[in-house]
């Protein structure tokens, strides 16, 4: 039993719009895994929610004519991870939502909810860093489209407002044809946990020189994020042991990893440098295979 | 022949089916809920407490303070009651505190008609503290100036013993001293099932208690102390139990149910503990810190250990003490002819109170025995496990703390094999030079525990059997069965002396104080051993009041008889004289002979049969990643007869993963300065996954006990002890650093991994 002091069922997206927006406090129950969590908790921030569960147009994973890759904000983790589109053109996205709790949670939480609640953790984060996501946001004021890029603006927070629901997220071919890659979490045990680090990589290859590198990482800053002095080491360059260490080196100008009760700054600091070489291994030898 | 098979375990097919009803499974109409009101803060005392919002919620019943519940301190500890008062347990908690001694003290309790009303009215009660200096670490609770988290200092007990000889002598005839420092953390237990429990009254002046507990017999008697009722007053029912490790090896919340039926009039009243205050509320496993010496010479004889332990209780005493006694009592079993000195300080502090926890303090010793002794066996270049072979127990040594004279031993076999299994010799060779970033490394760690009790308590079981209408046999067993098998192995042993099938045995499996024989409980993996002579002795009365009343039916009264396999032959000529179940009619409705035929036997053991074992482990360590990756583990235990192997290795393979769980995974994180617990939840406190545990192989060397009639010793915990030591002394094999605490988390591994310069020059995958 959870304490819910309001309940509103949202018959379609303007139904929800309307709910949220008329009740400060009101939150968007999807998944659950993260608003029960917490109303379990006995976090009264959470006893008002509008239930989207019924909007299964939220749902959809679909590519159009010109490549770009829709998937619902609403899709639960076991769906995407199945999906053929995404396990073809997106692998990222599967392998990241596969690192995500257990069997039971992946077939409730939904990705929409991965990223809206701001999560630093967040394991869908790093592929939607490197692939670029637009974030299709509807609102009071109608439909827009926000950038993944500067969507986080702290731990638990994002530039959403009340009143706005994201309904998918878009991935276009441009950012994703002919990548290759990959995604590692580090955490303290295997499965049901939060990454202690997590860190993704996209690259791009022509013969041995790297033509494009998006390095993500989570759990490195307040927010999920991009790492571009990294990626500036790599980019143009051909692939050297040497220059992964260089790389390394600068990462440190993108990160600022903190100490707390989970890990020191220095231990985080470590492994993020040693995922970042590891992952961008893996990505130029599964360019080496696709080539 | 039913001892030695794997059988069906009497309750496997209503569990995997979900017949079986666990605490949870039973209501009442009108039962009322009931949810603590807990300190936030460690240390402190309740100024104020106002509970009129909480009472002003709708649902809410009733809210009780500390004002409201009786002043007699009474302790929690499922130890049996001692004559002598200067052994019985420590009395320092009451219902409700005004003194809060840990983040998660209960000061108040809020009754209502549902769960949700009662966690709702919880937090609405409000309270105002006066915060008191917090002291979480040894080193601030033993502090001179340290503030008294109880009457009378922060001290609950020293102790210090010298076994097998001088520790002077042994000094000065060592060629080497090798000393090193370890620590274990707080570890929880986990059971799948919460602590809960749920109170009623059917007259004036009993109450019933229905809940999961391991002790149904010392429950009944702790409800008594803290109610100051008469014990026969108070009945505990036991249902079926879903796991308990130890943590319901203390009363928990069965004096707070109890409490309430009574002030309610004898409503029935529910605690059902939630996964996040089982976790924090109830017992831990103490966090320890170990200061070791041990003096080998030059060919790698043992001559002494020097063991100093400080155990940190926590906010209450609950098994206190007890737990660095038993653990230095158990350890002097492994290498008797060394000699052992063993001193221990056990001290209150303002983190959760620690109790009784599957090996009771073994996992804790071993880890500083087996890391000391795997460094000195390296100090004077004689082989882990030769070293090991060499110092350990064989069949004639005196075993000093348990009083045997006989006793099976089969520790040098265990070393032997488990060598053998894991591959020792090549291995040893092949993982000799290495100097990448990914390496491995072969341990070894040995233990040696108790099957019991005694001398330091009371072995007392009980075993009554009934011969059904139809042949059947009910059997009513003091053993208390939380999940362990006992049931099932006691039902084997009865089968075998009756001298029926298996199946032919009934076990009640609820317990009910007011009828099930007396017993203690399941603990110190007791329950097969100490159970045993009172099972043979009920089993043997039983049969022979069968065999009389056969010869009374065939009138011939020197008639020589046996019951096999639930038919009465004679001896003779093995012809078949009449079936039990033909006979079991003839008892019950005879006009002229007869009767309910029944036996019972309460046993006192005055033995504690040694049992033995050690860990094989080969393991990678990946430098760079902090990383420690299992390839192979295997316990190798010498636990007497194994009565039910199948069950047996289920035993060993939940403890390994457990023990592994303390090495690597898990540790309750408590803030030094304030108190405040940062992971009490399942997401946070890191018990490992089914992806974690690595394959688990295991060997028995089966010998048999004299001790026990059907040749047993103990097996619930010992296979949960030598993991961190094998683990550690793994690690050391392929870094060359040696890691004293646990558990060897990642980020402690990147701590001594920096430290040692690893990192310097990784080398490449």
């Amino acid at each position: 039993m959870f304490p819910i002091e309001e309940y509103h069922q949202a018959s379609n997206v303007a139904d929800a719009i309307q709910a949220l927006s008329k009740d400060a406090t009101a939150r968007i129950l999807a998944g659950g895994t993260d608003v029960l969590v917490r109303l379990h908790g006995g976090n009264s921030d959470y006893g008002r929610v509008v239930d989207i569960n019924d909007l299964d147009e939220l749902r959809e994973i679909r590519m159009d004519e010109k490549g770009n890759i829709t998937i619902g904000a609403l899709a639960c983790c076991s769906d995407i991870i199945e999906n053929e589109l995404v396990q073809k053109h997106l692998p990222m996205v599967a392998e990241s939502l596969a690192t995500i709790g257990g069997p039971q949670v992946r077939n409730c939480a939904t990705m929409g909810g991965n990223i809206c609640n701001g999560a630093v953790s967040a394991d869908s984060a790093c592929a939607a860093l490197v692939y670029e996501f637009d974030l299709v946001v509807e609102g009071v004021g109608g439909q827009r489209i926000e950038s993944i890029n500067g969507f986080h603006t702290g731990p638990g927070r994002t530039i959403l407002k009340q009143g706005d629901i994201l309904t998918s997220f878009l991935v276009r071919p441009e950012n994703y044809t002919g990548f290759s890659a990959c995604y590692r979490k580090y955490a303290m045990r295997g499965a049901m946990d939060i990454a202690t680090i997590g860190c993704g990589v996209a690259l791009q290859m022509a013969g041995e020189k790297i033509t494009t590198m998006k390095l993500a990482f989570t759990v490195a800053a307040p927010t999920p994020i991009r790492c571009r002095n990294a990626e500036q080491v790599m980019v143009g360059e051909v692939f050297s042991e040497e220059n992964l260490e260089i790389m390394a080196d600068e990462l440190e100008k993108d990160v600022a990893p903190r100490t707390s009760w989970r890990a020191s700054k220095e231990f985080r600091l470590h492994i993020i440098k040693t995922l970042a070489k590891k992952e961008i291994r893996r990505a130029v030898k599964s360019q080496g295979v696709a080539q | 022949m039913a001892v030695g098979q794997s059988n069906i375990r009497k309750d496997v097919i209503a569990k995997v089916t979900g017949k079986t009803r666990f605490t949870d499974d039973f209501t009442m109409p009108g039962m009322l809920h009931a949810k603590y009101v807990r300190s936030p803060i460690a240390h402190g005392l309740v100024k104020e407490i106002d509970c009129s919002a909480a009472l002003a919620i709708a649902g809410v019943e009733a809210v009780f303070t500390y004002e409201d519940v009786p002043k007699t301190l009474f302790p929690t500890a499922g130890h049996p009651y001692a004559l002598d008062p200067n052994y019985q347990d420590v009395a320092d908690r009451l219902l409700l505190t005004d003194h809060v001694r840990f983040h998660g003290d209960e000061v108040a309790i809020v009754v209502a008609r549902d769960h949700l009303s009662a966690e709702i009215g919880a937090r609405a009660v409000v309270v105002e503290y006066e915060e008191l200096p917090v002291c979480v670490t040894s080193e601030a609770a033993l502090a001179k100036d340290a503030p008294a988290i109880h009457e009378g200092g922060n001290i609950l007990k020293s102790t210090t013993f010298e076994k097998g000889g001088s520790l002077s002598d042994a000094e000065k005839s060592s060629d080497t001293i090798i000393e090193g420092t370890f620590s274990t953390p707080i570890v929880l237990h986990c059971h799948l099932e919460n602590h809960t429990a749920y109170a009623y009254m059917d007259d004036n002046d009993h109450i019933v208690i229905v809940s999961s507990t391991q002790i149904p017999h010392i429950c009944r008697r702790i409800v008594g102390q803290a109610l100051d009722m008469p014990w026969s007053k108070v009945r505990v029912i036991k249902p079926y139990i879903g796991g308990g490790f130890g943590n319901k090896q203390d009363v928990v919340l069965e004096p707070m149910v109890a409490f309430l039926t009574s002030k309610l009039g004898g409503t029935p009243v529910k605690i059902e503990l939630d996964r996040e205050e089982g976790l924090v509320a109830t017992r831990t496993r103490h966090s320890w810190s170990i200061n070791a010496r041990a003096g080998v010479t030059n060919d790698g004889v043992l001559n002494f250990m020097d063991l100093d332990v400080v155990s940190n209780t926590g906010a209450y005493a609950s098994h206190g003490h007890s737990i660095p006694m038993a653990a230095g009592s158990k350890s002097c079993n492994l290498y008797p002819r060394s000699v052992t000195k063993f001193s221990a300080t056990t001290h209150y502090a303002n983190i959760p109170a620690a109790g009784a926890m599957r090996a009771y303090g073994s996992p804790q010793i071993f880890f500083g025995i087996e890391g000391l002794l795997e460094d000195a066996a390296r100090a004077v270049g004689v082989d882990s496990v030769d070293f090991r072979i060499k110092n350990s127990v064989q069949p004639g040594d005196i075993i000093s703390k348990t009083g045997n004279l006989e006793h099976s031993a089969a520790m040098i076999e265990c070393l032997e094999k488990g060598r053998e299994i894991i591959g020792w010799d090549v291995k040893k060779q092949q993982y000799a030079q290495q100097d990448g970033p990914i390496r491995r490394g072969l341990g070894v760690a040995s233990f040696s525990y108790g099957s019991g009790t005694y001398p330091a308590c009371v072995e007392i079981a009980s075993c009554r059997l009934v011969l059904n209408q139809d042949g059947s046999v009910h059997m009513q067993i003091g053993a208390t069965e939380i999940g362990q098998g006992s049931d099932t192995a006691l039902a084997q042993m009865a089968a075998e002396t009756l001298g029926v099938e298996y199946g032919a045995i009934n076990v009640v499996s609820v317990q009910d104080t007011d009828v099930t024989p007396f017993d203690p409980g399941a603990y110190a993996s007791r329950q097969t051993y100490i159970s045993a002579p009172a099972v043979h002795e009920s089993a043997e009365k039983l049969k022979a009041k069968i065999l009389d009343h056969c010869r009374e039916m065939t009138g011939d009264a020197s008639e020589e008889l046996d019951l096999i396999n639930g038919v009465i032959i004679r001896l003779g000529n093995q012809h078949k004289v009449i079936e039990l179940g033909e006979l079991a009619l003839d008892t019950y409705y005879n006009k002229d002979r007869g009767g309910q035929l029944s036996a019972e036997a309460s046993t006192k053991t005055r033995t504690n049969a040694p049992s033995y074992g050690c860990t094989f482990v080969d393991l990678e360590v990946d430098i760079e990643m902090c990383a420690v990756t299992i390839k192979e583990i295997i316990n190798v235990h010498d636990a007497g007869k194994i009565i039910h192997p199948l069950a047996a290795e289920g035993q060993v393979h939940g403890g390994m993963a457990m023990g592994i769980g303390m090495t690597l995974f898990e540790e309750l994180l408590i803030d030094p300065e304030s108190g405040w617990i940062y992971n009490g939840n399942l997401l946070d406190y890191k018990i490992p996954t089914a992806v974690d545990i690595p394959e688990l192989s295991h060997a028995f060397v089966e010998t048999f006990d004299p001790t026990s009639p059907y040749g047993n010793k103990s097996l619930g915990e010992p296979p949960t002890i030598s993991q961190g030591p094998a683990i550690r002394n793994a690690i050391l094999d392929a870094t060359g650093v040696k890691i004293n605490e646990m558990p060897m988390t990642p980020k402690v591994l990147f701590r001594y991994f920096n430290d040692a310069g690893l990192f310097d020059s990784p080398g490449k995958e």
